[in-house]
């Protein structure tokens, strides 16, 4: 008799076989010039339930260009494992052409090329297109939202998230969970909850003063589908409070809980989960080790690190599901539930290429309603680009060294600082840059760019904190998101050191002299996460640079030096 | 039964008694921790056992930490930050009765292990530790 881990290690090799992990299959095809509509959805449905799953859409209603990251770097046990392989590396893993739409779709190389030869991916009406198919083949399919939705864009931060809230209502998620949507502040948040016509979850929201569940949300939700009881649970961002403004949110508490999730796996196991799914905005390396710790998850769908892998990682008998973002791809996990467990699964990463997967014309006119009263704004020409503008990466990216070059411009500062977010599409060389653009990669709640002193000493202590974020050897320390992004400095960076030992050779461009610990420096930067903090919008300091620059051009940056990978 | 904590702290109000001690910046050493455990179990070692610290990977605020120290059979119990600089934070005994967890909140003067030591009922002393990290935050992705 077959084990149930033999079972889905044989289930996982077949699905490779078959490309009913869906990779091989839309490799070759698009190599072959053919890619089609029916050809990117094709999947030969399996098992008796449906999970379809879109996270990190980050306020992206419309089709957009987003360079994956050539810098990803895994430290301790995930060392060298994805979602910490890029580029031909990541392209050998799975078998990917060079300049393939796969290879243009998952990897960052030839980007720029790519993108004029395979348009742009993502779009709300497309994906509801794709939810719509999958709903033919399977009508009680579960739409799952992984949360980071109502953020992100220029009609996003006007409405307060509605536009959001208004084009995925149309989509009938059956849940969500949530991280960036608390920064819209308490109220909002509440009212927005309020209303919605599906399930808020979050097993690790709490009452920060009396650090009890909250009442704001449900830990998960039972559904029956296909005769299987399914237990879906959520579970937040677990360090809201620490990487963004808990001020805007301070009822609330989150955190790892990992005992909260145990106790939660159980009490849906006790009243008749076949199947636990973890609607999660963890970030990947957390999931990991969540799946190894808490045993009982059947499917982790993972949010956060906005990572898009064509397989499931399998992690003990968990497997997990990692989407990618800003609408690029929807995840499809078809299971085979008998007998109170999960026997089999088939799974395809789906890339939304807007150009081939017609758009659902219902939602691209409440699409355009959403965007029509600010379409003079969104639309105007603010500048052009000579070079790729791109941010995911672990260190830098050009728009960052495009935002913190503006800052130390407009600000007339030393050193400036942008955040290491992982959102923000990207603009290809040649084009124009529109408000649009430019609200992409700055529009939030906390936008205000401060002009401050700081000493060398806490420029340093900075690096290492905010590394020590991201390259802490154990998950649970990780915040998920990318270093913070400087201009006018350059510094070495040995990501496998403790924290304290990371960040050296700090030295100030402009006179490329050593920093001095004792010595204080004028530092630009933007997004803080202490209250009060006053100055220009980021996006009024960015638009003002790009207009005065008329046609930018950012220059190879090699500021940084990384060691120890 | 299906107790809240509100209910539950109601409830133990009465039968707890905690000592909180307020944090100064004063008188600090590496070894001040040690002393203070050796205070409480007069000089005796304590081993493993029946106890349980509760605290957040990182601080979501490090003026105001969550920790909770469940000891099933403890008399009392004493709560160390170890790198504060009066690391002796609370000492809670438990009544006749009373069931031995105790939760509070501390301030944390950075990143550092929190310990907590029980008394048995037999006299024995059972010790358990947690490191809880306290950062400046930012660049949440």
């Amino acid at each position: 008799m077959i084990s149930r881990r033999d079972f889905l290690q044989a289930s996982m090799a077949t699905s490779a076989i078959y490309g009913a992990s869906g990779f091989g299959k839309w490799s070759r095809l698009a190599a072959q010039q053919s890619m089609t509509q029916e050809k990117l959805l094709e999947f030969d449905t399996f098992g008796n339930v449906s999970l379809i799953h879109i996270t990190d859409i980050h306020g992206q209603l419309n089709p957009i260009y987003f360079r994956e990251p050539e810098i990803n770097l895994g430290v301790g046990a995930a060392k060298g494992h994805v979602p910490h392989v890029t580029g031909a590396d990541y392209r050998k893993l799975y078998g990917i052409d060079d300049g393939s739409a796969s290879a243009y779709a998952l990897s960052h190389d030839d980007f720029g090329a790519l993108a004029k030869t395979y348009g742009r991916m993502g779009g709300l009406d497309r994906i509801s297109t794709v939810v719509n198919s999958i709903r033919a083949e399977r009508p009680d399919a579960l739409l799952l939202d992984g949360g980071d939705t109502w953020h992100g864009s220029y009609t996003c931060y006007h409405t307060e998230g509605q536009d959001m809230v208004n084009v995925m209502n149309t989509l009938k998620p059956d849940a969500m969970t949530f991280h960036w949507e608390f920064t819209l502040g308490s109220e909002r948040v509440q009212n927005i909850i309020d209303d919605l016509p599906f399930v808020a979850l979050g097993a690790n929201i709490f009452d920060a003063e009396w650090d009890e569940p909250s009442e704001l949300v449900e830990p998960y939700k039972m559904f029956e589908r296909g005769g299987v009881n399914i237990a879906v649970i959520g579970q937040a961002f677990p360090y809201m409070p620490i990487a963004n403004p808990r001020w805007m949110f301070p009822e609330y508490s989150f955190g790892i809980r990992q005992d909260r999730m145990a106790e939660m796996v159980a009490e849906v196991r006790a009243k008749g989960a076949e199947l636990v799914v973890l609607l999660s905005h963890n970030g990947f390396d957390v999931d990991k080790k969540m799946a190894a710790q808490v045993s009982g998850i059947d499917v982790i769908l993972s949010g956060h690190t906005h990572d898009a892998l064509p397989e499931p990682v399998l992690v003990g008998e968990t497997i997990i599901i990692a989407s990618g973002s800003n609408g690029k791809f929807v995840s499809r996990v078809d299971l085979d539930v008998r007998d109170g467990r999960m026997m089999g699964f088939r799974h395809k990463l789906i890339p939304i290429f807007s150009d081939v997967i017609a758009p659902d014309a219902a939602v691209t006119a409440v699409i355009d309603e959403q965007r029509a009263p600010y379409l003079d704004q969104l639309t105007e020409v603010i500048g052009q680009t000579d070079s790729l503008l791109y941010r995911r990466g672990n260190f830098n990216g050009t728009w960052d060294d495009l935002i913190c070059d503006a800052l130390i411009e407009e600000r007339d500062a030393d050193i400036s600082m942008s955040p290491g977010v992982r959102w923000g599409p990207s603009v290809l060389p040649g084009q124009d840059i529109t408000r649009e653009d430019i609200f992409g990669v700055t529009s939030m709640t906390y936008g205000q760019s401060y002009r401050t002193e700081m000493t060398g000493e806490f420029i340093n202590v900075i690096l290492e904190d905010v590394g020590d974020n991201l390259f802490n050897p154990d998950p649970y320390l990780q915040q998920g998101g990318d270093m913070v992004r400087i201009g006018g400095m350059g510094f070495d960076f040995d990501v496998s050191k403790p924290m304290g030992g990371r960040a050296s050779n700090m030295t100030l461009l402009k006179t490329g002299e050593a920093i001095d610990p004792a010595k204080t420096y004028i530092v630009a930067g933007w997004a803080s996460v202490n209250e009060g903090t006053e100055g220009p919008q980021i996006w009024d300091v960015v638009e003002s640079y790009i207009r005065r620059k008329g046609t930018v051009t950012v220059e190879p940056n090699n500021s940084v030096n990384i060691t120890g990978t | 039964m299906n107790l809240s904590r509100r209910q539950a702290l109601a409830l133990g109000g009465a039968a707890v008694s905690v000592t909180l001690l307020p944090v100064s910046f004063a008188f600090a050493a590496s070894d001040a921790s040690t002393a203070e455990i050796a205070a409480f179990t007069g000089g005796a070692t304590a081993g493993e056992g029946s106890i349980e610290l509760t605290t957040p990977e990182i601080a979501e605020n490090g003026n105001t930490v969550p920790i909770a120290i469940s000891a099933p059979g403890a008399t009392s119990v004493i709560l160390i930050a170890d790198g504060n600089p009066t690391p002796r934070v609370a000492v809670a005994h438990f009544g006749a009765g009373a069931e031995p967890m105790v939760a509070t909140r501390i301030r944390l003067a950075g990143t550092q292990n929190v310990i907590a030591v029980a008394q048995m009922a037999d006299g024995s002393f059972v010790k358990t530790a947690r490191a809880v990290k306290v950062t400046i935050g930012g660049c949440g992705g």
